[in-house]
């Protein structure tokens, strides 16, 4: 059992370090906005599926590296996917039960409540978008959702997690 | 619960004091490597563009190239002249004389993915003699200053950040200003500017260096727009940056005053 939780937890890291990766790519500063949120998905995705499993601590984590990777305040993400995480955590028994297209509409709200944590810190900062366009990210990131979602579930099944 | 208290304290202490910095830069450490692996597939692209050119085509950038020297060389031999008079005319001035600025090269490898943040990396850290508050350029000018240093990379805000202001001149008159980030790459505005001064369209926006931080003379930005409305105090003036701030990969890390005078690393040639 131990044994296979850590295979667990290595598969789920190796995943973070990959939307880490990811993220940090450059695009083009028109389609900036257009980048899917890839970390809380994927949060949103472990804790649906192994909610027993899935370590706060590493998401936490997580998000602080991404905070030292974009240069923002220190514990921004990391907040933002505790909120992400919390949520999850609550509604992961209903989430599962949901069509694809229901989940996809859920991923909406749920990117959309971590990208308004991300505006608020930084309107502590003075720097935050003059428009609703922070929340572009969570309708690509929605409509991104059953991709991902294919992709995690071919992997789950690659790796025998469970 | 806890671990979101604590993010938030976090956030805190980020935002209104300094107290962190020290601890971001040791941990930036870690961020080099991620920067480096998104960096390679850039990298490989260029190295087979460099060694799949055609042979028509290297000739022709080489023609390039040596008739652009051929400008620059004699600009620079007026430069040599118009340099020693000015040292003499200083000195008639009991002035003292200008140094020339040190330069690192360095290069771009990765930009923050934030929207809201205008942050570059370059490949150059304190093992390189990177220090905070260094003036970063490119060809065309000033681009930013480094905020975080880590051993091998650096972290530099943009002069466009909304977090960002730098102490500018118009290059035609001398009329002092402060030029502010907007969030928008293309754009900075002049604060304060009253709706009298002598500010036109076109004009080159130079650095003061009178925050002590950039130093004299290096081109920022020229002016696009000044919008004057006699029912305001002040006239709202955009001017347009003159670096590539998201196309340039070759960047110049600038050593001046009391920096340049200790021995650092060796500045190097690409």
């Amino acid at each position: 059992m131990a044994l296979v939780k850590a295979h667990n937890r290595w598969v789920i890291l190796m995943s973070f370090l990959a939307a880490l990766v990811a993220m940090s790519y450059p695009i083009s500063t028109t389609g900036i906005w257009l980048r899917p949120e890839l970390i809380p998905m994927l949060v949103i995705y472990w804790i649906m599926v192994l909610p027993q499993q899935s370590s706060i601590l590493q998401i936490w984590c997580v998000g602080c590296i991404q905070d030292l990777l974009q240069g923002t305040p220190l514990g921004l993400h990391a907040m933002a996917l505790m909120v992400v995480a919390y949520v999850c955590l609550l509604s992961y028994q209903r989430m599962r039960n949901y069509t694809i297209w229901h989940q996809t509409f859920f991923v909406f709200v749920i990117v959309g409540l971590h990208q308004l944590v991300d505006s608020w810190v930084h309107s502590l900062q003075g720097s935050a978008a003059q428009t609703l366009v922070f929340l572009l990210p969570a309708f690509t990131s929605a409509l991104l959702w059953p991709l991902l979602w294919m992709v995690l579930e071919r992997l789950r099944v690659g790796y025998r997690i469970t | 619960m806890t671990l979101g208290a604590i993010a938030l304290t976090l956030i805190l202490l980020n935002v209104y004091t300094d107290l962190l910095d020290p601890v971001r830069a040791r941990l930036a450490n870690i961020t080099t490597p991620v920067y480096w692996l998104v960096d390679l597939p850039g990298r490989g692209v260029d190295w087979v563009q460099e060694s799949l050119a055609t042979r028509s085509r290297l000739q022709e950038e080489n023609a390039a190239m040596k008739a652009e020297l051929l400008i620059h060389k004699r600009k620079l031999q007026q430069m040599a002249s118009l340099a020693a008079e000015n040292v003499r005319l200083r000195r008639l001035l009991n002035s003292a004389e200008k140094v020339p600025h040190r330069v690192l090269v360095a290069e771009l490898i990765g930009v923050s993915s934030d929207p809201l943040t205008h942050r570059v990396v370059v490949n150059k850290g304190s093992r390189d003699g990177v220090f905070l508050g260094q003036p970063l350029l490119d060809a065309q000018g000033l681009m930013g200053q480094v905020v975080e240093v880590s051993d091998y990379s650096a972290q530099v805000l943009l002069i466009t950040d909304a977090s960002h202001a730098l102490p500018v001149q118009i290059n035609r008159n001398g009329v002092r200003a402060v030029a502010e980030g907007t969030g928008d790459l293309y754009r900075l505005d002049l604060r304060h500017l009253a709706n009298t001064v002598d500010v036109r369209q076109g004009d080159l926006l130079v650095s003061s260096g009178l925050g002590q931080r950039f130093p004299v003379g290096y081109p920022v930005a020229e002016v696009v727009a000044v919008i004057r409305d006699p029912g305001k105090p002040f006239s709202r003036v955009e001017a347009r940056p003159m670096a590539q701030l998201n196309r340039s990969r070759h960047v110049l890390l600038v050593f001046s005053g009391e920096e340049a005078a200790v021995p650092p690393a060796p500045a190097e040639m690409p």
